[in-house]
């Protein structure tokens, strides 16, 4: 059985009388592929963004491969391994394509290796037509496509995706499905999706956020035929 | 005893003097998200105001207290109108293009009143304790400043001008969407800004030699107050007055007065490194 | 791509000389240098805030710091070369000291604004008090408002008796300058500069790829404080007097004027805003009708209003709208400042 490479235990994270996040207990083993579903406002971001150091946590630890990261600092956590794809696309807008995946890349490796290792990245994320492009002026899904090459760039571990499918074409969400596979051939991968289609594509195993805590985790058919989650959530899309 | 009843006045004076100074500035920051850094040419401009009515004969008072405001206020629309409304929301941007006015407004007034410092006399004789002078005029200041704070309160509490400003101040959106045109409010807010701002130049203006550049003495002081005092205006206003002026105090007595203004500066620098969001972002939360 | 480089290295340098020779034929080196000195200066905040998104509105804090390390060690040392070295190492470690104080403590733009403007008039406000004979330092005497004058200028290294100064500081300084815009633009193609760049777009993203944006900024920061110092000490060379007057408002407003005239985000931009507007207020000096500081506040408003991005930038707009060759587009730069705003 493969180790567990993150886990959670009591995460709280509360913004002012809002519980974002509820005493979660979560455990993720290497290479897995989780989905992370749940209705507006679960607190789905808010627990990436606790994973990331990207807000400190009220209270509770995230451990790491073993290491208590609660406290850490962004940079510190990312330098580890750990890729995230923010809901809101967060890309260099000011600089070319390139540029933005060399620099995830160079954080890793070499000068030499980050430019092969930029070049590998625009190949097979098919960005070579707009790799000297500046990002700011790209459409959406290139936008997203390009934050995928930079979390991707820094060969990780574990990878956070937020929504990555949100306002793709299905073109482009047949070439996101594939990426995915990929990276989770190397990394534990978690995402938050809305599209029920996609999940069932990716993942088996699901977990469902309601109220900022994990209200079941199961095998995606399972969730998808349980009565709960269709009332707080599927009811609501269905 | 005596020195300590002058100490007293001497500190509620200075505190009186940083919330004068800050008001005007306090007001357009807390309102409109606007840092003008041309605030201590607008009480520069509210001192030669001042001077120029009262060499005209205009008695002091009225010059002080309706000339000098109704002058820089006026000065404050017309830089509204021209320059301020393009930049709503960029806040760097104001801050730059407010400096910009701040040189603008020192090279006018020396063109036009030359580079020599002039003065008025105050209009209040010394107070004598015990052995010591007091400056009658400090307690003239105290109790402008305190009507000014009262006012602002009123204004903002009980009239529905105030409720308006207190939504916009909250929510940017707020006046849109009770159908006021945000652009008015910003209007009337920059000129009540100004006209405060010209109103504690003209009452500190026979305290001071003024030249034009004399500004420069205020901006400092009247940034860090506001921005140490954070989102609320009258509690922010107050408790950065009241620490700096003590700070301020403490040194000048126990150093010199030159120390007492670098500490007021070193203060500030640390406040912030602190409480980055300001004193009312953690303490007296959601007053106004 | 390595002979193309060399090439243009040898280009960029052959202009360097012939404008260095040209100059003086037409102004006296004795302007010129200044013009020069000023060009440093813009340039250091140019890095900083150009192309690490730094907000400094205190450059002239390490300016005036440069100058006055010059003028009391030079007092106390004599010979010039050590008393210059200083003066690029005491503004840097001072900027460093500064910059981690303010990039750890992660403040907002507006509050690095206020906090280095506030440590500009600090400095401004203690060296006007420092008249009386209890402030000294080794032999030198701070001076108060009058400032420190008497000092030794500099000198051929190890010979204190040869001095540099009028045409021969002008060719030293102009050789400062072209050596340290290139060492800037080398930083800036390093991967520190790249990472900077990197920064000054999306500090979160930039965290997110691991790179540790305190550490960096504060190290930028202290960058740009030692070439301001570099500037200040020059400016002490050439003025043989330093007061408190370079630590003004008015001083560090300037600096700011100068990049945003030249174009943030440009390396050439902050260096020629600087040299123009510093000819334009030596013009101004030389008539009493019109107010040096009503120009430049109208300078900085109309800009701030009309073109915030700058002239170098808008030049380069105009260039390939009508030339109209697209084929080297580079990224464009994009200034830090329009997004902060913003936000
Ligand atoms: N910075 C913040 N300050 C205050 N409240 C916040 C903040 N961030 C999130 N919240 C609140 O926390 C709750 C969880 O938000 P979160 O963005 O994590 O939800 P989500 O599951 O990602 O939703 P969505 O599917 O819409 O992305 C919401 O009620 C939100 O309003
Ligand atoms: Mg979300």
């Amino acid at each position: 059985m493969a180790e567990t490479v993150l886990e959670t235990m009591g995460l709280t994270m509360r913004f002012g009388g809002v519980t974002a996040c509820d005493a979660v207990n979560f455990k993720l083993k290497a290479r897995e592929l989780r989905c992370l579903i749940g209705p507006n406002g679960a607190g789905k971001s808010t627990f990436f963004k606790c994973l990331t150091g990207l807000l400190r946590p009220t209270s509770g630890h995230v451990l790491m491969q073993g290491e208590e990261t609660t406290d850490w600092q962004t940079h510190e956590i990312a330098s580890l391994g750990v890729g995230i794809k923010t809901q809101v696309p967060s890309v260099l807008d000011g600089v070319s394509v390139r540029e933005n995946i060399w620099l995830a890349a160079r954080r890793f490796f070499p000068t030499k290796e980050a430019n092969d290792k930029a070049a590998d990245i625009i190949d097979r994320l098919s960005l070579n037509d707009i790799a000297k492009s500046e990002v700011g002026r790209l459409a959406h899904g290139e936008r997203q496509r390009v934050e995928l090459g930079i979390v991707a760039a820094g060969d990780p571990w574990l990878v956070l995706l937020d929504e990555p499918a949100a306002g793709m074409t299905s073109e482009d969400v047949e070439r996101m499905i594939g990426i995915i596979h990929e990276m989770a051939r190397r990394a534990a991968v978690i995402i938050v999706e809305h599209d029920m289609q996609f999940i069932r594509s990716v993942a088996t195993t699901v977990t469902v956020f309601h109220q900022g805590a994990i209200l079941m985790e199961d095998h995606v058919e399972k969730v998808m035929a349980d009565e709960t989650v269709r009332n707080v959530y599927l009811g609501k899309k269905a | 005893m005596d020195l300590a009843a002058v100490i007293v006045v001497e500190t509620v004076y200075i505190i009186a003097s940083l919330v004068l100074i800050s008001a005007g500035l306090a007001i357009v920051f807390g309102m409109m998200k606007v840092i003008n850094l041309a605030h201590g040419e607008f009480m520069m401009m509210g001192g030669y105001a001042t001077i120029t009515a009262v060499h005209l004969g205009v008695n002091i008072y009225v010059a002080m207290l309706v000339i000098a405001p109704l002058v820089v206020g006026l000065i404050g629309l017309v830089v509204e109108r021209l320059v301020i409304r393009y930049l709503y929301g960029r806040l760097v941007d104001t801050m730059l293009a407010t400096w910009g006015l701040s040189l603008f407004f020192v090279g006018g007034v020396t063109m036009i009143f030359g580079n020599t410092t002039t003065g008025i006399s105050t209009p209040i004789a010394g107070v004598s304790v015990g052995d010591y002078q007091i400056n009658g005029y400090n307690f003239f200041i105290i109790i402008v400043a305190a009507l000014l704070v009262l006012a602002i309160w009123l204004v903002l509490k009980g009239t529905r001008i105030g409720l308006i400003a207190r939504g916009t101040m909250q929510r940017a959106d707020m006046a849109d969407a009770l159908g006021y045109s945000p652009d008015r409010i910003y209007m009337a807010t920059f000129f009540a800004g100004s006209a405060i701002s010209g109103l504690a130049g003209a009452v500190l203006a026979p305290l001071v030699g003024l030249v034009p550049s004399s500004g420069g003495n205020y901006i400092a002081k009247a940034f860090i107050t506001v921005i140490a005092g954070g989102p609320s205006v009258i509690a922010g206003l107050l408790s950065s007055s009241t620490i700096f002026g003590v700070v301020n105090q403490f040194f000048t007595f126990a150093i010199s007065p030159v120390f007492g203004e670098v500490a007021l500066l070193v203060a500030a620098v640390i406040l912030l490194r602190l409480l980055p969001q300001g004193i009312t972002s953690r303490f007296f939360r959601g007053k106004m | 791509m390595r002979d193309f480089s060399i090439q243009r290295l040898v280009i960029s340098l052959a202009i360097a000389a012939v404008v260095m020779l040209l100059l003086p034929l037409g102004m006296n080196t004795f302007v010129l240098t200044p013009l020069l000195i000023y060009g440093l200066l813009g340039m250091s905040l140019g890095l900083i805030w150009g192309f690490g998104g730094i907000l400094c509105f205190g450059q002239a804090a390490f300016f005036g710091l440069g100058a006055y390390v010059y003028a009391i060690s030079a007092i106390n040392i004599g010979e010039s070369t050590f008393p210059m070295l200083l003066a690029i190492l005491i503004p840097a470690v001072f900027a460093a000291i500064l910059g981690a104080m303010m990039f750890y403590g992660r403040l907002g733009d507006v509050y690095l604004g206020v906090i280095t403007l506030v440590v500009t008039l600090i400095f401004f406000k203690f060296m006007n008090s420092t008249a009386g004979p209890e402030y000294v330092i080794g032999t030198a005497r701070l001076g108060g408002f009058n400032g420190i004058p008497g000092f030794q200028t500099l000198n051929v290294p190890g010979m204190a008796d040869e001095y540099i100064y009028g045409d021969s500081l002008y060719y030293v300084t102009f050789v400062i300058l072209v050596l340290v815009y290139w060492l800037v633009n080398g930083l800036l193609q390093s991967p520190f500069g790249r990472i900077a760049i990197a920064i000054r777009e999306n500090e979160q993203r930039a965290s997110l790829m691991g790179y540790d944006i305190r550490a960096r900024k504060t190290t930028l920061f202290a960058i740009g404080g030692a070439i301001a110092g570099l500037a200040g000490a020059l400016y002490a060379n050439w003025a043989e007097i330093v007061t408190p007057g370079l630590f003004s408002l008015g001083q560090t407003a300037e600096i700011i004027i100068w990049c945003i005239v030249g174009g943030l985000g440009t390396r050439l931009g902050p260096i020629l805003g600087a040299a123009g507007l510093g000819y334009l207020k030596f013009l101004l000096g030389q008539q009493a009708f019109l107010d040096n500081a009503i120009v430049m506040g109208l300078i900085l408003v109309l800009f701030v209003l009309f073109l915030p991005k700058g002239l170098i930038p808008a030049i380069e707009d105009i260039w390939s709208l009508s030339v109209g060759k697209r084929r080297r587009r580079r990224p464009a730069r994009r200034r830090k400042r329009r997004a902060l705003s913003n936000g």
